[in-house]
């Protein structure tokens, strides 16, 4: 029973727990020793990390892609179980056992993505799964309103307990995500990159609220790429690279320099330019290209046979770009010229029809129907010229998916496997085969590694060049892993807020002006 | 070396015929049908039996073949029980006004547009299909009424009701009709750019959008041929019966879903064959006809039938359940 304790009242009574918490300020509240973390077969995400955390603190985590702070966080609200190492909380050394062990703990995320059930109230997705309830086993509506009130009030929300989470903002859902945490009593709240969909006024919201609960003595992890959030808001800073522990800092004693130096430190591997082909005609040109609160005028030009890299935080507006470029999302100014030639691309159909290709951020659900076989997938898209009054003709049809299958050497028993059942690498190659097939003259790569292990990673990087330099393809490669976007491309666009905010050659570009590029304004910065 | 290969071919063949049952249960379970009934009932396992099932189930059958498409394509239609009746009235009342095969085509007109109307709904609103034709289910219901004014018309041209009974060749011409209709379906499936476009579009249609497929044309011919395959079961059942009544047809559209869906297709779309639908369709024509000669009580028949659909779906899910696993994703 003591456990449902929080059902029945919340005592939110934030003057007593700031006079209880004065004292102990300061004091370590979370200890994590050695945390080891292994995916099978060979990815270790985390290397013996070693951290502690203060009561009343924020505590910025920040890493490259992959540097292993997900992962941390996720082994701290208990969704992974760590290999090896002990977490110790409030001087007891505790195990999780899974997700709602960890939040009664005291141990909160906030998730990335939100989570809410669209057609419920407010209060029903805060206490989801956890509704309070009265004899027999009835909703205690009385109990669930009254408390939800309670924290919305501390939270300064400007929204009811009864609203429809389908009418909020997509702040104010972030606000109920984080209104979940405070069913509990939090000592730990994780923030997983909170600003990424909010706009600015929304995230100074998020500020007070973070502040607030450090006053109350909350102990905040804040995991963020942006550079300006975390020195704004954060105590102390650790620094993970490649899945170990690299530093801890004040948050006074360093500066961006010095942090990014940190995140990076490391060879540039994975290159895999072995030269510069040579660059043809311009293939894709772009003046002003405007998506009303996306991006803002977008300018540049893509060569035959280059592979020009778009780098940027999520929220940049990388994808949007993308969409737009295929057709899926209107532009509202501006102008695409392909082969020099001015077009107007409405719908995907277009896009098509004029040499442009799009290989999705998300292969499962835009690129792929995982239900038919490799063959099927990819001749989708150009069925009408392998028909002879409407029938299919199934040697040439056949022949098409050899080609590819030689060409892009997608591994697989035979064209009748179902998409479905290959691997994340080989279902790349069949949709990058799909689109190879309808002949581009403009191939977009958005993102054309997520979710695909190391080993084909460097495959498909290798793909990329090879695509260009000998099938003279011009490339773009929207990518939000920085040594992707080193490895493959001849030129870089970075984009920060819907701007291009740097563009640098393969000779002259640095991790270090990337992360710079993509982490701050470059109007506010006196290059 | 030739017993090596005589082992890799029998091997091959194993795994070909496990493939089979594992992707079309329905068959293994006709078998197991024919099996039992014929030891139980000496009127079974009979060539006039079998021409008998297939005449008997050729109103349900073709508009199980129109709705495999649908369901392939992602969408349902629940209208074609009020189409049979629909096409079926107007056949067989307009014979006196027009003679019989312009009243025929007539008949099948109607199915074809309320079909495509369907489709073109379903397309342009976005409404879900399953609501969109539960309207069109009611409404077309409704037109039956008003136009029959709850009477009943019988065919006064006796080449129609004879039609209903005919053979060619020694096969009732319902029978061929059902068989031709589904090879056709089937080949339309299988070899036309429309037939894969239908997978696809069902198995992700975000994907078809991006493929350039114009996904709204597509949904609309499949609703199309679907009315027109409904329209088509219409006439002949009323040539069966030379005569037509605004009843007619009533759950026809549940027989039909649950013929689709034993054969292997997906609710959720981008999954079936035409081969599947015909093996759902031939075994709940077994099931009755067995249980019939058998003389198992007509409402024993429907509780039977309930149960066999539920556990033959159950058994369908733990394969593929376990062939995910073998190929291990």
């Amino acid at each position: 029973m003591s456990n449902l304790d929080h059902n029945q009242s919340i005592d939110i009574e934030p003057t007593e727990s700031i006079e209880s918490t004065e004292s102990t300020k300061g004091q370590v509240i979370l200890r994590l020793e050695n945390i080891t973390k292994c995916f099978p077969p060979s990815v270790i995400a985390l290397d013996n990390v070693s951290l502690n955390i203060k009561k009343g603190e924020v505590h910025a985590l920040v890493g490259e892609n992959g540097a292993g702070k997900s992962t941390l966080m996720k082994v701290l609200a208990g969704i992974h179980q760590a290999n090896s190492g002990t977490i110790e909380l409030d001087g007891n050394i505790i195990k999780l056992n899974g997700p709602m062990d960890a939040k009664k703990q005291g141990l909160l995320l906030i998730h990335q993505e939100l989570s809410l059930v669209a057609d419920m109230t407010v209060a029903e997705n805060i206490y989801l799964g956890n509704l309070p309830k009265r004899w027999p086993n009835i909703v205690n509506n009385k109990v669930l309103y009254t408390n939800v009130d309670k924290i919305l009030a501390r939270l300064k929300c400007n929204f009811n307990a009864k609203d429809k989470v389908s009418s909020l903002s997509i702040a104010m859902k972030h606000m109920v995500e984080i209104a979940r945490a405070l069913v509990f009593t939090p000592k730990i709240v994780i923030f997983d990159e909170p600003t990424a969909s909010l706009t600015d006024t929304e995230k100074f919201v998020l500020f007070d609220v973070i502040n607030d609960l450090k006053k109350d003595g909350v102990a905040i992890v804040y995991i963020s790429h942006r550079m300006d959030e975390i020195f704004s808001l954060s105590d102390r800073i650790t620094v993970l690279r490649d899945g170990c522990y690299r530093d801890t800092v004040n948050t006074q004693e360093t500066d961006e320099d010095k942090l990014t130096q940190m995140m990076i430190g490391r060879s540039l591997d994975g290159n895999c330019k072995s030269a510069m082909g040579e660059l043809g005609d311009i293939a894709l040109e772009v003046k002003d290209l405007s998506c009303h609160g996306r991006f803002e005028n977008i300018n540049f030009t893509l060569r035959k046979g280059e592979v020009l890299g778009m780098y940027g935080l999520v929220g940049a507006g990388r994808t949007e770009i993308a969409e737009t470029l295929f057709g899926i999302r209107p532009q509202t100014s501006g102008q695409i010229f392909l082969d020099s030639e001015l077009v107007n691309i409405t719908s995907p159909a277009d896009a098509v029809a004029n040499g442009i290709a799009l290989v999705p951020e998300n292969r499962k659900e835009q690129g792929l129907v995982l239900g038919m076989n490799c063959r099927d997938n990819i001749t989708m898209s150009i069925l009408n010229k392998l028909d002879h009054m409407g029938v299919l003709r199934h040697k040439d049809e056949l022949a098409i998916y050899n080609k590819y299958e030689s060409e892009l050497a997608i591994k697989t028993p035979s064209w009748s496997q179902k998409v479905g059942n290959l691997s994340g690498g080989n279902q790349q190659k069949v949709v990058i085969g799909k689109w190879l097939a309808t002949h581009p003259k403009v191939l977009i790569l958005d993102e054309p590694t997520r979710g695909i292990d190391v080993g084909s990673k460097s495959e498909i990087h290798k793909l990329i060049r090879k695509l260009a330099q000998q099938g003279g393809y011009a490339i773009l490669v929207i990518s939000s892993e920085m040594p992707e976007v080193l490895g493959v491309s001849d030129r870089i666009l970075a984009l920060f807020d819907g701007k291009i905010n740097g563009e640098f050659t393969d000779q002259e570009v640095t991790e270090d002006k990337l992360v710079k590029a993509i982490s701050f304004d470059n109007s506010k910065m006196n290059k | 070396m030739s017993s090596t290969v005589k082992k890799i071919k029998k091997t091959s063949m194993l795994k070909k015929l496990k493939k089979i049952t594992f992707e079309q249960p329905i068959w293994l379970f006709i078998l197991l049908c024919v099996i039992g009934f014929s030891f139980s009932s000496e009127y079974f396992f009979d060539l006039n039996n079998f021409k008998n099932i297939l005449v008997q189930t050729s109103t349900i059958g073709l508009i199980a073949l129109g709705l495999t498409l649908v369901m392939i394509n992602g969408n349902i239609d629940l209208s074609v029980g009020a189409i049979v009746a629909l096409s079926a009235c107007l056949a067989v009342d307009l014979q006196a006004d027009f003679g019989m095969f312009p009243a025929i085509i007539i008949g099948l007109i109607s199915g074809v547009v309320l079909g495509a109307l369907n489709g073109l709904i379903v397309w342009k609103t976005g409404v879900d299909a399953f609501i969109v034709t539960l309207g069109a289910m009611i409404g077309i219901r409704g037109l039956v009424f008003v136009y029959t004014e709850e009477q009943s018309f019988f065919a006064n041209d006796f080449a129609f009701s004879d039609m209903g009974s005919s053979s060619i060749a020694g096969i009732p011409t319902l029978a061929l009709i059902l068989v031709g209709f589904a090879i056709l379906v089937h080949f339309i499936l299988a070899y036309t750019i429309h037939g894969r476009n239908t997978y696809a579009v069902g198995g992700n249609r975000q994907a078809s959008i991006d493929a350039g497929i114009r996904v709204g044309p597509n949904i609309v011919i499949n609703f199309a041929i679907c009315g027109f395959l409904a329209a088509l079961a219409g006439v002949t059942l009323s040539s069966q019966m030379g005569a037509a009544t605004p009843n007619l047809g009533r759950d026809f559209e549940l027989w039909a879903i649950t013929a689709v869906v034993l054969g292997g297709t997906k609710l959720t779309g981008g999954v079936g064959s035409i081969v599947g639908t015909f093996g759902g369709v031939i075994a709940i024509g077994i099931l009755r006809n067995g249980m019939n000669l058998l003389q198992v009580p007509s409402f024993y028949v429907l509780v039977i039938m309930g149960v066999i659909l539920i556990t033959v779906l159950f058994f369908d899910r733990q394969v593929n359940m376990r062939l995910e696993k073998e190929v291990g994703r």
